[in-house]
């Protein structure tokens, strides 16, 4: 019994890491209808960013994730200006390319930067220390991660439903060229958009190294991109969806293997299978609405 | 009789045909020639060799994706799991049985495949040729549920397929070795063989690019809804694109075995799929010639920028020595191809012998005429 | 017996009514129109009719040459086209990237008999089957004159001359009923009586049936043997051009007068 809590807290809080980068992968999505690629190797580089402020130049924690998140939330914008847009009136394939071609320079500059040796991600505070419940050993980042997830969450939403830059990410992502029109500033509300989604990732990848302490130049691949599918689950383009898929991909990845263990070398694969389910039989994923093309 | 026949053949052709008949034979020859002194290691030694049979699979490889994603205009991100199928197949039936023995020491090989060795270069044809109909009915099972899906969402289904494809492979202990691959692969593929294979593809996709079905592909890339209007399938013939695609790629992965020797399922991950898409647009979508022109040049571009991995000086600066800053560089180059000449080398154009001609000798008057301009603007 | 016809056609998307209890039918080598101001579901029911989009009720019934009358609801378009319905749009729908001929002769491809291997093996009956459809599309294009431009990109042509070339792609299907969507859109009055002669010598030369959609009522009123008029998704009225001329529900939807 003890092992099944154990496993229920796993996945909580990996579903709670995939929900937090699913989030930049739906807002991206729903304003741009584009899959960021690179949304995965942001992830590595705060990864990177957090390794090199506490462990190499000894900032204390506190004040290295906050040069953490600024630095992330620069790098997100940045490749936005750089490489997105430039060609957003290109064909959408176009900008599909331009986010490989991006995801790729970023995991030859990393591998260039810090080297393709393995590096320990740092500790921050006791979250990797277990706390004892009813006989069950739980790390607190069980319990951390969840909440500050939620908090995120409430105040992303806040943020869209209640700010005047909120209601501009809306009006962009239901009609991209009426909202141009009224005079929204586009510029500015895809900034912000790759903005709150780096903070995010960099939130998620904060917390995915008390985790999995790895950090190796394609250690955001993989999460990268099972949190795109996480918001495919949840229907693309929607937070709470992003959110919800997170939490069940994180919860049926972990419990699958709890349950019939000679699975675990497949753990991979679970999540494009998901995928590809969701795709055939609810292509519009739990929360998303329909789109169909006009001839 | 028979001579006289092509002679008259050869003389019935206008002066043009004629000439790009001469032009053609005096490049196929120059090239049969350079293929058996390099083969025979008189113009270069092994390191170049292996490099112009890496050139040769990359274009082999690059046909295969151009064809789904330039010509059907089906963004499909498979190629690297339809390489591990076609690599491990030609891997596990050219191997020599001693070493079979050898490799698999954490767990012995399935029996039924444990003392099959096709020897030489016939087996070696069987083989491929095996990797590629097994890639082919693995993207026919793929394509069913995938290829229902438009644009990213069918891109992000392939990679996951080809992903799991890779998962499957670290696991099939007892019949691909898991994550310790297979190594000492005969290297039977030298230049005749991927030379061959890429000369055998390429004519194979401009033969299909002028039938019926090349042109359903091509409409289904320009437009879906029209071209179902006029009576395409488009099940049918993505199918079609997405089987010979996987074909291809099969026997891609199968020379690729045999010419790097050693393959591990971490060589097949998507970072292999980004390196030949992104050939693929450099050279330009939809066009044969820039698949094969855009392979030779990345690759050897890629071996040549080796330099700036052993460090460099500029001067007044001295940049030390960086594994992988070739990679940097050549990314940031790929991002500018990207991000300003979109259409790549080709874009949807073929190379012809009239269109070099015309090029060439307008090239004097382009020049002549920039040289006019900037004295026009003074 | 009626080449095409409707029973009760409703085409929804969520709650928007477009389409509402479409019953039509075209008889052999009659030339029909449909009218109706902007939005009032003209192509929509064109959609419904070539199966891009499937009806949310009633029935779509094609005869297909033999006497039988076949219900094609909500069929695949590729499956309507081979049945020998062929369309134009709206909003021009060439394959961009490819020359004039190549659009044509693409049209041609669901008449093919030849299996992808033959076709690959360039195999003598292949080499016969793709002269013959060179020969096809040239005639066609001759039709359309646009010979000369055979070998130019489709989106280089003039808009009049891009109408034309999707006219002659349909007709490369062999199609026994043709679907105009707005053949004379943004034509000059030449151009626009040009195509009025055009439509007509298909119908006598082809033996074709024909259904459009059209604003120019100086074309729909000099060709048509019978119109229908949509207004909001439902038909108003449906006659000879002299009967829908005069038909106060019909002038009240045009001039926008409130129906007593």
């Amino acid at each position: 019994m003890a092992l099944f809590w154990q496993n229920i807290a796993n996945g909580l809080t990996i579903g709670s890491l995939y929900a937090l980068v699913a989030i930049g992968y739906t807002m991206v999505y729903g304003i741009l209808r584009l899959i960021n690629f690179a949304h995965g190797d942001i992830f590595m580089m705060a990864m990177y960013f957090s390794f090199f402020a506490i462990t190499v130049f000894y900032i204390p924690w506190y004040i290295a994730i906050l040069l953490v998140l600024v630095a992330t939330v620069l790098l997100g914008v940045l490749i936005e200006k750089a490489a997105y847009a430039p060609i957003r009136s290109a064909p959408r394939i176009s900008l599909l390319i331009s986010s490989i071609g991006v995801s790729y320079l970023l995991e030859n500059l990393a591998t260039v930067v810090f080297t393709g040796v393995p590096r320990q991600f740092p500790k921050i505070g006791t979250l990797q220390d277990n706390i004892v419940i009813g006989g069950i050993n739980i790390q607190q980042l069980s319990f951390v991660t969840p909440v500050l997830m939620l908090l995120l969450v409430l105040a992303l939403m806040v943020l869209v439903d209640k700010t005047k830059a909120g209601m501009a990410m809306r009006a962009v992502s239901k009609d991209f060229e009426t909202a141009k029109l009224m005079g929204v500033n586009i510029n500015r509300t895809i900034a912000t958009t790759f903005a709150v989604g780096s903070l995010l990732a960099a939130v998620g990848a904060i917390m995915w190294g008390q985790k999995y302490p790895q950090i190796q130049p394609y250690v955001g691949v993989m999460p990268g991109l099972k949190c795109f599918i996480a918001a495919v689950i949840g229907g693309i383009g929607n937070i709470r969806g992003a959110v919800v898929g997170g939490l069940v991909l994180g919860m049926m990845e972990i419990m699958i293997v709890y349950i019939v263990p000679t699975l675990s070398g497949y753990k991979d694969a679970f999540a494009f299978i998901a995928l590809i389910l969701i795709l055939l039989f609810l292509p519009t994923g739990l929360f998303g609405e329909k789109i169909t093309d006009k001839v | 009789m028979e001579k006289r026949q092509i002679k008259g053949f050869v003389a019935n052709l206008n002066p043009k045909k004629r000439r790009n008949l001469l032009l053609s034979s005096i490049s196929i020859t120059a090239l049969l020639l350079f293929l058996y002194f390099s083969n025979e290691g008189i113009l270069m030694g092994s390191y170049g060799v292996r490099v112009l049979n890496l050139c040769a699979v990359y274009a082999v490889l690059t046909l295969s994706m151009n064809l789904i994603n330039g010509f059907t205009g089906q963004f499909s991100l498979g190629t690297a799991g339809f390489m591990a199928v076609g690599a491990y197949t030609t891997a596990l039936l050219i191997l020599p049985v001693e070493i079979k023995e050898k490799i698999f020491y954490l767990e012995p090989m399935v029996p039924w495949l444990k003392d099959v060795h096709w020897a030489g270069n016939l087996g070696f044809l069987g083989a491929l040729l095996t990797a590629g109909v097994l890639t082919a009915f693995i993207a026919f099972l793929i394509g069913f549920p995938v290829l229902r899906l438009k644009g990213d969402y069918l891109a992000i289904a392939t990679l996951g397929f080809s992903e799991i494809i890779r998962v499957i492979f670290t696991n099939m202990q007892n019949l691909t070795n898991g994550s310790t691959g297979i190594k000492s692969i005969p290297p039977i593929a030298n230049m005749w063989w991927t030379f061959g294979v890429m000369a055998f593809f390429t004519i194979f996709m401009v033969r299909l690019m002028k039938t019926s079905y090349g042109r359903a592909f091509k409409s289904i890339r320009d437009d879906e809804v029209a071209a179902e209007s006029m009576g395409i399938s488009l099940f049918r013939h993505k199918m079609l694109s997405f089987v010979l695609s996987g074909f291809i790629a099969g026997v891609g992965g199968g020379l690729m075995a045999s010419v790097v020797g050693a393959i591990t399922p971490i060589f097949f991950r998507f970072i292999l799929t980004y390196d030949i898409l992104l050939i693929v647009v450099l050279g330009g979508m939809g066009s044969i010639t820039g698949s094969i022109v855009g392979a030779f040049l990345i690759t050897i571009a890629k071996e040549w920028l080796r330099w700036l991995d052993g460090g460099f000086s500029l001067g007044f600066v001295r940049i030390p020595a960086i594994a992988g800053m070739r990679m940097v560089v050549f990314s940031v180059l790929l991002m500018l191809v990207i991000l300003f000449y979109r259409r790549g080398l080709f874009g949807g154009r073929e190379f012809s012998f009239d269109w070099l001609i015309n090029s060439l000798s307008a090239l004097p008057k382009r020049v002549f005429s920039l040289f006019k301009k900037g004295g026009a603007a003074k | 017996m009626s080449v095409l016809s409707t029973e009760n056609g409703v085409m929804r998307f969520g709650g928007v009514l477009a389409v509402d209890n479409l019953n039509i039918h075209v008889e052999e080598n009659e030339i029909v129109a449909i009218i109706g101001p902007n939005g009032a579901g003209k192509t929509t029911a064109f959609n419904m009719i070539t199966g891009v989009y499937r009806p949310t009720e009633g029935r779509v019934f094609l005869d297909c040459g033999n006497g039988e009358k076949q219900d094609i609801t909500g069929r695949r378009p590729d499956l309507i086209a081979a049945m020998g319905v062929a369309r134009t749009f709206q909003n021009i729908r060439l394959f961009k990237e490819q020359s004039v001929l190549d659009n044509v002769l693409l049209a041609n491809h669901v008449r093919l008999k030849n299996g992808f291997f033959s076709a690959m093996a360039h195999w003598p009956y292949y080499y016969k089957s793709e002269r013959e459809m060179r020969r096809r599309s040239f005639e066609l294009l001759e039709r359309v004159g646009l010979v000369e431009s055979a070998n130019e990109m489709a989106t280089s042509l003039p808009y009049g001359l891009q109408r034309r070339l999707e006219i002659a792609r349909a007709l490369a299907t062999q199609p026994r009923l043709l679907l105009l969507d707005e053949p004379a859109a943004g034509m000059n009055p030449k151009e626009t009586e040009d195509l009025t002669q055009f439509v007509a010598e298909l119908r006598k030369d082809l033996g074709l049936t024909i259904l459009l959609i059209e604003h120019h009522m100086q074309i729909v009123m000099d060709i048509s043997d019978r119109i229908y008029v949509l207004d909001y998704g439902k038909t108003i009225a449906e006659g000879t051009p002299k009967k829908v001329q005069d038909d106060p529900a019909v002038i009240a939807a045009y001039l926008g007068v409130d129906e007593e």
